[in-house]
Parts: structure tokens; C-alpha cells; sequence
């Protein structure tokens, strides 16, 4: 079984008024069939209301499933007595740096999840030190998150799901407040969590750029998943992105807008140094 | 010009007194405060005020921090002073107009002042040389006994390092609402007390509502890490006594015993 594997989940808000009557459902995940294998790295897309923060809070059971099913690394994440187990597993970094960072000092909060789970003090330190190693920040550990940047509070975040050990990260749209040097902070962590410990990882975004890296991209709209693929498929497909509210990078933007005033250039290119070497190819021949 | 609040009086310095495990300086402080009350003659001052020096001296703060904490109270100890000066019955000193002083009086008032300036200086020592952290850490462990009545002390605990935590950033906000109201004309600085006071109520409002915001999402950043109370927790920095703890908490002992002593046998 895959590590992650939701079949037809569906997920609903509830408005009620006074007397606990319904009077509005908003299906916010409908009928998703997800399905992610142990080190991928993947990429959730959709813009603002497309279901993409829903779906993430399913996979650490902040939220659980209104029908359909979810297993996570073989647990049911209906089942309650589950929940702990698969938050250790699944760990989640959020938007907001701020308000996720619970002590006051860098080191003491990366050791916070391993605390709750009772992992015991000497071990603490090791994992401690471990991952704030892996994402960088090990010099700042006695620092307060305060006089951090926006970059360097996000990444001491995701040593802190780190220290859990987690088998997965779910990431939710974790550069959103952040400005470019901070993002590409981040994304570099991520990447290299992923590809040196084997880390599955689960990224949440709207930015085209964040998701060229990624081994496969699902793309969300409406609540439900409206394309799934490689990068390069996805974004070969320029004009369903456009009617789903996306845009692609701007070296995939350039590549579509130059092969559609008549340069022959392959589709779903992705880098600029891949439109370089086909421009390349096209001069000399 | 907020942000230049800060909170608690931790002086940062390589002494002793800031090694000690936050417990022992709890139990200090309160036998401490309960022979301040106890003593009522020379002998008894002169002792609380020998051991007070000594520590002053071991906790390598500067005494112009310690007497900073006397500055706010200055009227009250004048207030209770004279109180007990001229109000205090007794053997007649001298009198004039309706006021007479008595020598009761005159000791009242000087036992008085010296309990409670002693009083400030003692606790701040403690605030002093402990980090906020430690302070609530030490909290936790000291009551936990209290958990059998059903007192949530952890939880209490856990609600008051994150309040420090976010104290600077809700004043970081405070500052952030604060300019863009008065980016659009909002006035904080003009008016007396009362009006200024009424100018802070639009400040509140967006203040409260992020910070029940922020409270939702931390809350679901510690559940995302299995934050499921105080139950099977491990710490990372556990309290742990060491021989110098055992030894100060003799000392203190040491240090009781004699003000009840000196209070018994003069």
C-alpha cells in the first residue's frame, strides 16, 4: 500500500444558525482520489478557496474525513486512536511563521513535538541538534524566534516537525508570507530534506515556480483534482491551467506565447536553461 | 515607542544565584518573606540584613537594579509610614497641632519601611537572576502536588510561556494598527487621560480579533504536534537538583532557624 491513499474523500463545512439547523453546506474536498508513494515529492496547486488547505488538514487529522476513506502510512484516519500516531508521522508546517512557533527560545520549540510525544531528554537533545542542523538554523538555537526573518522562523517550523521524525511533511502554503530570498530559504530546506533524508514531502502552493522541482503535481479547483501529472504535463497544458485560474512560470508563458506565433518549440518547457538549449537546437538547424 | 516595554527584569550574568535551580530560589523567597514578618527586634534586622547583603553581593547584579523596583512604591511607603507614625497609640513622644507621635509609632514606622523595602529588594533578586522560563518551570514542578485537587497546572504553565512569547509580537501588532490609523487620521497623542484612553478603543477591537486568530492557529500548530497535554510529556530541560541546590536549601534552612532563634530568645 502507498504511504498516503485517500479514495472519494469528501470533506463538508457546515453553517447552522441559532438552532443548530443547517443551513448552508460547503463541500470544500469532493471526491478526491489521492495517492502519494514513500519520498515522492509533491505538489498540491490551486488558488485561494480551492480546497488545497482543506485537503492538507485532513492528512495530520486536524481534520477528518465527512465521507470516503483516508489511510496514512496504513492507518485509517477516521479511527481516533490513531490520530497521535499519524501526526507523528505526517508533521505540518503552517502559513503563518508567527503563530506556529510556540517557545521562546529557537532550540526549546524545536524540541517541543518530541517532548509531547515523550521522547526522552538525551534523545531530545540528538534530534534537537539533528534537525536544526538539516535545515541550517543550528547557530541561531539559543536566539529568540522574535528577531528571526520571516525565512529562518519558517525553517526552524520545519526542524521542528523535523525532531518529530516524522515520514512526511505536509507543507501549507508555507512561503506565502514570505518575501523571495525567504522563499528560496525555504524551498532549498524542503528540497534537501526530501532528497538527503527521504523525506516524503507534501507542498502546498500557488506559486508555479515552487512546483517545477516536484516529482508529481496534483491541481486543484472547486474542491476537486482537476489535473495530475508530472510538472512538465501539467504545465504542457497551458490553456486548462488558464481556464482553472493558473498561470504557468514565465519561461513556460514565454516558451507557450513564442510557439504559438510560429517558433517550433517542444511543449511544457520548464527552465530557462531548457529554453535555452531548444532555442539552441532550433539555430542550428 | 512600544516596543521598548520589557518584560520581566531577567540581568543576564555568570553567577550563582542564576545557576540555582528555580525552585530552590522560590522556597528562598517565601521563607524569606515569612521571617521579614517574624522578626521585631535589632538583632533580628541586623541578621535579614547581613544574609540580604551577602546575597547581593553573590548574585553579581548591579544594587541600582535591585532599589529600580523602590521607585514605583515611594508613595505608598510614605503613605504607611506616616500612618503608623502619627496614628499608632502608645507612650507619648511629642506632639504638636492634632498629631502626636508615640514610640510605638516611631517603631511601627520604621519596622514598617525597612519590611517593605527589604520586601521589593528581595524579590527582585529573585526576578532578577531567573528567566521568565525558568520562573514558570520551576511553577510548574514546585505545585504540581496541586494537580490532585484537580488545578490545572500545567496548563497554567503552559499558558503563561506563551503568553510571554507573544507579548512582543502583539505589541509588534499594537504598533502596526496604531500607524495605519494614523495614517488615516486616527489621533492617540492629543487630549488628557480620558480622551486618550477613549482614542484607544478602535485599537482594541482589530488587536482582539487577530489575537484570537493567532490563539486558533497556535492551537492548531500544537495539536499538528501532538500537543495532548501535560500527560506522558518529556522536557527537554528537566529540573534537576544538583549538590549546590541541596546546599542552598540547607542554608535557607539554616538562615530560618536563626531569625526564629533570634526572635525567641530576644
Amino acid at each position: 500500500m502507498s504511504f498516503i491513499e485517500a479514495k472519494n474523500l469528501v470533506h463538508e463545512y457546515f453553517r447552522r444558525d441559532e438552532d443548530d439547523n443547517v443551513v448552508d453546506v460547503l463541500t470544500a474536498v469532493d471526491n478526491v482520489d489521492l495517492h502519494v508513494e514513500a519520498g515522492q515529492f509533491i505538489s498540491i496547486l490551486g488558488h485561494n478557496g480551492s480546497g488545497k488547505s482543506t485537503l492538507a488538514k485532513h492528512l495530520n487529522v486536524l481534520l477528518t474525513p465527512s465521507s470516503g476513506s483516508l489511510f496514512i502510512d496504513g492507518k485509517d484516519a477516521s479511527d481516533e486512536k490513531n490520530t497521535l500516531k499519524i501526526r507523528q508521522n505526517a508533521g505540518m508546517v503552517f502559513q503563518n511563521p508567527d503563530n506556529q512557533i510556540i517557545a521562546s527560545v529557537v532550540e526549546e520549540d524545536v524540541a517541543f513535538g518530541p517532548e509531547n510525544i515523550g521522547v526522552p531528554t538525551d534523545e531530545i537533545w540528538e534530534r534537537v541538534e539533528k534537525s536544526l542542523k538539516a535545515v541550517g538554523m543550528w547557530d541561531y538555537r539559543e536566539h529568540s524566534p522574535n528577531k528571526l526573518s520571516g525565512g529562518q522562523k519558517q525553517r526552524v517550523a520545519i526542524a521542528g516537525v523535523m525532531a518529530m521524525e516524522p515520514k512526511c511533511i505536509v507543507l501549507d502554503e508555507p512561503t506565502a508570507m514570505l518575501d523571495p530570498d525567504g522563499r528560496k530559504e525555504v524551498l532549498d530546506a524542503v528540497h534537501e530534506l526530501n532528497k538527503k533524508k527521504g523525506v516524503t514531502i507534501i507542498l502546498i502552493t500557488h506559486y508555479m515556480e515552487e512546483v517545477v522541482g516536484s516529482d508529481y503535481v496534483f491541481v486543484m479547483d472547486k474542491g476537486s483534482v482537476v489535473m495530475q501529472g508530472t510538472p512538465r504535463e501539467i504545465f504542457s497544458d497551458v490553456e486548462t491551467l488558464k481556464a482553472h485560474r493558473l498561470d504557468v512560470p514565465q519561461i513556460t508563458e514565454l516558451a507557450y506565447e513564442l510557439k504559438k506565433s510560429g517558433v517550433d518549440l517542444p511543449d511544457g518547457i520548464l527552465t530557462r536553461q531548457e529554453l535555452l538549449e531548444a532555442l539552441r537546437y532550433l539555430d542550428e538547424n | 515607542m512600544l516596543r521598548d516595554i520589557t518584560l520581566g527584569q531577567y540581568y543576564p550574568a555568570d553567577s550563582l544565584l542564576h545557576k540555582l535551580d528555580p525552585r530552590v530560589k522560590l522556597f528562598g523567597t517565601m521563607i524569606y518573606i515569612i521571617s521579614l514578618f517574624l522578626f521585631d527586634n535589632l538583632w533580628g534586622i541586623l541578621w535579614i540584613t547581613l544574609s540580604l547583603v551577602a546575597v547581593i553581593r553573590m548574585s553579581k547584579v548591579p544594587f541600582s537594579f535591585m532599589i529600580r523596583g523602590l521607585r514605583s512604591i515611594v508613595i505608598l511607603l510614605l503613605v504607611a509610614g506616616v500612618f503608623n507614625l502619627f496614628l499608632t497609640p502608645g507612650e507619648k513622644l511629642a506632639s504638636f497641632w492634632i498629631l502626636t507621635i508615640t514610640k510605638e509609632g516611631v517603631k511601627n514606622a520604621t519596622l514598617m519601611t525597612i519590611r517593605m523595602v527589604y520586601l521589593i529588594i528581595g524579590t527582585s533578586i529573585m526576578t532578577l537572576t531567573t528567566t521568565p522560563n525558568q520562573l514558570t518551570d520551576g511553577l510548574e514542578k514546585s505545585l504540581h502536588g496541586l494537580t490532585k485537587l484537580n488545578v490545572p497546572v500545567h496548563e497554567i504553565a503552559m499558558m503563561m510561556s506563551i503568553a510571554l512569547r507573544f507579548i512582543p509580537i502583539l505589541i509588534e501588532e499594537t504598533d502596526k494598527i496604531m500607524k495605519a490609523q494614523m495614517a488615516r487620521g486616527a489621533d492617540f497623542e492629543s487630549g488628557n487621560i480620558f480622551q486618550k484612553a477613549k482614542n484607544m478603543v478602535p485599537l482594541l477591537v482589530p488587536l482582539f480579533v487577530s489575537a484570537f486568530r493567532r490563539a486558533y492557529d497556535l492551537a492548531q500548530a500544537m495539536e499538528a504536534r501532538c500537543y495532548h497535554g501535560g500527560e506522558g510529556r518529556t522536557k527537554m530541560k528537566p529540573l534537576q537538583y544538583v549538590s549546590r541546590d541541596r546546599n542552598a536549601y540547607l542554608l535557607i534552612l539554616a538562615f530560618f532557624v536563626i531569625v526564629i532563634v533570634l526572635k525567641v530568645v530576644f
